[in-house]
């Protein structure tokens, strides 16, 4: 970096509204394309279903510019293309279970109301969560809500067995899968837990060969959240939820500690545990079988755990071919589960490889924007949180994705924002909202650091805006800096007088601890400390 | 926190490329493979979502897909299912489909790359793709009255236009009705399917080009023709004829019909093929050799594994390695001779088209839903069976049959018919199938016929071709003459 430029950051709300347009015109395009190819007429609603869907846009825009003006302007617009999509998805394969006279055909318009919900919540957290930071007084509030979330299906009454899986709840004529809500839990409490002990798991223990491992008795939360997985993978035979905790801890674990040899114990628990668990239950088993030989006659027709569904869902794939059948053109309605767990597949069918692939950058830049933020953010514990988030994302969808597509053995879970789902839909647009709450605080410029960033001026300004003095009283500190651009080595005490640009985040500041909570935990827990060491 | 945050990005990249790499895999180059597998029912459903082509016989579609408000779109109707079930075939969701169904499945599908054209149009301007009218040659009066002859009688009937090859008529009794197989409901479809494949007399394989029988004695046609096409013989040249044939190296004789006489101890050829005496063809064939025979039998399409009008058509058998005793069985159309009924036919039409026979057809032409023709089929000969003196001699011969002989049954006024009865014993204790095929006029011949009513029909033990199957030929040969 030559120099340090004031530049004015832009918040981006404008972008926002701009990308809004093509975001709700894919969701609402495509809903019409889907009634005209599946019954050759527009769908009679379409207006009402063009002014509802904008309506919901544009609310958590406007939200947004009240309350999180420098919010990732990209976020939003990616989200609403997604769910627009999976509505359209939902709605063409509602048409072909109509024609049918199956029960369920009601599901587009269920899928409507839970988006509408959903928009409501994220503007509701958008609006009363003014700093994610407040999450953090809540992580063993969270550890708890989310083991209780996470187990609540065991519980007799409430919990529900459907289709070999035990993860429904339902109270009264509402049915939530309570895991989807833990999932958000959970990586609130991993977030705080880890941002306070991330030294004593980072640093204590002995190192072996290259690795450095752990003392065990911080190893107790790795062997605790791993008893809890292979619980759920157990007692409610989840694969794919008992997978996604899993891969949440080892990446939250990793981002804390910088350590891959949590990893490599991770994965190798992991390993052994789905190895014992494939030996020892069948149904597990099962699903390798299933997995490894999808196209063997006997695997297809064995029932239950054959691959039938999986193959069906190939053979929708396969025959969308590079550019689909076009929407509602193709026979996504043979494929069980086509609009929750499958809906990929139908997606593949009807709208080609090309459009999965679309659908699949769509979600890459979701995940990189959560990164971004994860990167951008100056907290420890909003990195932590926003990795988790963002990961957990993209862990969720590889794993649906890549169980269709047969990369890897099929486990169910849903497809953020596109499977029908009222307890995914909610919490995916919980998770985005969070998102954009940190984003917010990752991209809000700090000028009073930026002003001591100029040499020539010398002297602190404390600029208006955020009246929250940085970095503590030690703001004096930073007058006699280096010279721009040099890099400071920090020695062996956390000094916070770098007024020098970190590697990685130009428009940010330098570590600017402003967290009183962080102070009780850890004085030197910025993440400069970790990238000058 | 940064690098490993960064690792994470990378991490998550790698992911989702490997995802679009599995997506690539399954939709690009799996997706021929995945596509064709045999339990992909999605083909069949497209096809079912798609208006399948008629299937046309003297211009009223026989078979039609009628919209239906189902997921599927589409129902097959067979109008006549019975009447036309040799024909048309099946075309069923469960169980795939048969015949016509099946060998001009592109064709009804519009999927023929005939159809190109008419695709790309069809795609351009949005109109949803609609498959090709098969036009058959079928004559439905024809077709009729061979229905009609049948009547309860297991047999077959296949009436050909001898200038051409044109099938007129294509008859297997039992018959079945397509339409209970075209049902949409998988499981009814599959119950109806095990039900008709374990009925009595095969309903779902048509005996007219998919079962083989031993024709008896109609098939001293090709023993006479042989004899004749070899220069030894005339119609007029005296044959032995003893009431009882030993066969040599064994104690076995082979006798005449009833244990009759054939007229002394030597007979003309002509008078031979018109009491159809069995003594007489043995010892001609034993004269002939088997290799005279064989080739006779393949000029007349016998051993012709690749027969299709367009269904394949079961190889007729005329076998090899026989020792004399065989070989003289074998001349009077016994022991290992098989024949279809449409293999019968080809060989009147041979002899009705002096000589030449010509390639047997079903598929008239192939219309798109535009009414434009794709494609029409054109005569072809297949072989010259016989030379035109023996085809004159021949049909000669066969008209004494019918005038004098055993096929007096197939007599028209004022037509003259030419025609061989066969009254061929099968298994112990069975009674005999009875044969007839015939040509008429003999002179200007329009039509050649093939019958077969198994086991003696309704006359059992009492049957012969003469009494049996003549006059169902005859009500076919009508019907076509009244056209």
């Amino acid at each position: 970096m030559a120099s340090v430029q004031p530049h004015r950051v832009r918040p981006g709300r404008g972008t926002e509204l701009l990308l809004l347009v093509p975001a709700l015109g894919i969701g609402i395009a495509g809903y019409v394309l889907a009634g005209l190819g599946a019954t050759g007429a527009v769908p009679p609603h379409v207006i009402a279903y063009a002014a509802g869907t904008t309506v919901l846009a544009v609310a958590v825009h406007l939200v947004l510019r009240l309350r999180a003006p420098y919010a990732d302007p990209v976020i939003l617009p990616v989200v609403v293309a997604l769910n627009g999509i999976g509505l359209a998805m939902i709605y063409r394969i509602s048409i072909a279970y109509a024609a049918r006279g199956r029960a369920d055909a009601n599901i587009a318009d269920r899928q409507l109301a839970w988006t509408a919900i959903s928009v409501a919540l994220a503007v509701a957290v958008l609006w009363l969560l003014r700093d994610h930071r407040t999450l953090r007084r809540y992580t063993y509030t969270a550890m708890v809500a989310g083991l209780v979330l996470i187990l609540l299906p065991l519980v007799p009454v409430l919990g529900q067995t459907i289709n070999g899986a035990r993860i429904w709840v339902r109270v009264g004529p509402v049915g939530m899968q309570p895991a989807e809500f833990g999932k958000i839990a959970l990586a609130v409490f991993f977030a705080g837990y880890l941002v306070t002990h991330r030294d004593t798991l980072a640093l204590a223990g002995k190192r072996v060969l290259a690795l450095q491992l752990p003392r065990a008795r911080d190893l107790g939360p790795i062997l605790l959240v791993w008893a809890a997985s292979l619980v759920v993978l157990v007692l409610q035979r989840d694969l794919g939820t008992s997978l996604l905790f899993f891969g949440l801890f080892v990446a939250v674990l990793y981002l804390a500690t910088e350590r891959t040899s949590w990893i490599v114990i991770g994965l190798v628990l992991f390993v052994g545990g789905a190895a014992v668990a494939a030996a020892t239950f069948g149904h597990v088993g099962a699903r390798f079988d299933v997995w490894l030989h999808a196209l063997d006659d006997e695997i297809f027709r064995r029932d239950p755990g054959g691959s039938g569904q999986l193959v069906y869902g190939l053979f929708g794939m396969a025959s969308g071919g590079l550019f689909g059948t076009g929407l509602g053109q193709g026979r996504p309605d043979l494929v069980p589960f086509a609009y929750s767990d499958f809906i990929v597949a139908a997606l593949g069918e009807e709208l080609g490889l090309t459009g999965l692939i679309a659908i699949l950058l769509l979600y890459t830049i979701l995940v990189s924007r959560g990164l971004r933020t994860a990167i951008g953010v100056r907290d420890g514990f909003g990195k932590l949180l926003a990795g988790g988030l963002s990961f957990v994302m993209a862990f969720q969808l590889f794993v649906v994705v890549g169980g269709v597509t047969r990369l890897i053995p099929l486990t169910g879970l849903t497809t953020p924002f596109l499977a029908y789902g009222g307890s995914s839909l909610v919490a995916n647009w919980v998770i985005a909202a969070l998102l954009l709450r940190i984003s917010d605080e990752a991209r809000r410029p700090v000028p009073t650091v930026r002003a001591v960033a100029t040499p020539d001026i010398g002297v602190p300004v404390s600029a208006p805006g955020r009246s929250r003095p940085v970095g503590g009283g030690r703001s004096t500190g930073r007058t006699g800096t280096p010279a721009v651009g040099t890099p400071v080595v920090v020695g062996s005490a956390p000094v916070r007088t770098s007024t020098v640009t970190p590697p990685d985040g130009p428009e940010r500041g330098p570590a600017s601890d402003d967290s009183p909570t962080e102070h009780l935990d850890h004085a030197s827990d910025t993440d400069e400390r970790g990238e000058t060491r | 926190m940064n690098t490993p945050l960064r690792r994470l990005a990378t991490i998550t990249l790698v992911m989702f490329v490997a995802l679009m790499g599995s997506a690539t895999w399954v939709q690009f180059f799996q997706a021929e493979s995945l596509n064709t597998d045999g339990r992909n029912v999605r083909t069949l459903y497209r096809e079912h979502g798609n208006a399948r082509g008629p299937i046309v016989a003297g211009g009223e579609a026989i078979a039609t897909s009628v919209p239906v408000d189902d997921p599927f779109g589409y129902q097959r109707t067979y109008s006549q299912g019975d009447l036309y079930s040799a024909v048309t075939g099946f075309y069923s969701i469960a169980n795939s489909r048969s015949q016509l169904e099946l060998a001009e499945n592109d064709q009804l599908t519009g999927r023929s790359d005939q159809l190109f054209f008419t695709r790309i149009r069809d795609l351009l301007t949005g109109k949803r793709p609609e498959g090709a009218a098969v036009e058959t040659t079928i004559l439905p009066a024809a077709q009729q009255a061979a229905r009609n002859g049948l009547g309860a009688q297991h047999g077959a009937v296949v009436a050909l236009e001898p200038a051409t090859g044109r099938i007129l008529a294509l008859v297997s009794t039992p018959g079945f009705d397509p339409n209970v197989l075209a049902v949409h409901s998988t499981s009814e479809a599959a119950a109806q399917y095990r039900a008709l494949d374990q009925a009595d007399g095969n309903p779902l394989r048509p005996n007219t080009h998919q079962e083989r029988y031993a024709p008896g004695s109609t098939f001293k046609l090709v023993t006479a023709a042989a004899a004749l096409e070899s220069g030894d013989y005339q119609a007029d040249t005296p044959v032995p004829s003893p009431d009882q044939l030993t066969l040599p190296q064994t104690s076995a004789t082979i006798g005449n019909f009833g244990g009759g006489s054939c007229g002394g101890e030597q007979v003309s050829l002509a008078d031979a093929l018109r009491t159809s005496c069995n003594t007489a063809f043995a010892s001609l064939g034993m004269t002939l050799g088997e290799d005279v025979l064989r080739e006779q039998s393949e000029r007349f399409g016998f051993l012709d594994p690749d027969l299709a009008v367009p269904m394949p058509v079961v190889e007729s058998v005329f076998p090899s390695d026989l020792d004399q005793a065989v070989l003289a069985q074998s001349a009077i159309g016994q022991r290992d001779v098989q024949a279809s009924p449409l293999q019968m036919a080809m060989v009147a039409s041979a002899i009705a088209n002096g000589g030449r026979l010509m390639t047997p057809y079903l598929v008239e032409t192939v219309r798109a839903a535009d009414l434009t023709i794709v494609s029409q089929t054109d005569p072809e000969p297949y072989s010259d069976a016989v030379s035109s003196a023996t085809a004159s001699a021949l049909t000669q011969m066969m008209v004494g049959v019918v005038d004098s002989g055993t096929g007096k049954a197939a007599r028209i006024a004022g037509v003259q018919v030419a025609g061989k009865t066969g009254t061929a014993q099968t298994v112990e204790g069975q009674p005999p199938h009875a044969w007839f095929t015939a040509f008429a006029p003999a002179d200007a011949p329009r039509v050649a016929v093939a019958v077969i009513v198994e086991n003696g029909g309704n006359l059992g033990n009492e049957a012969t071709g003469g009494a049996v199957a003549a006059p169902i030929a005859r009500a076919v040969i009508e019907a076509v003459l009244a056209s």
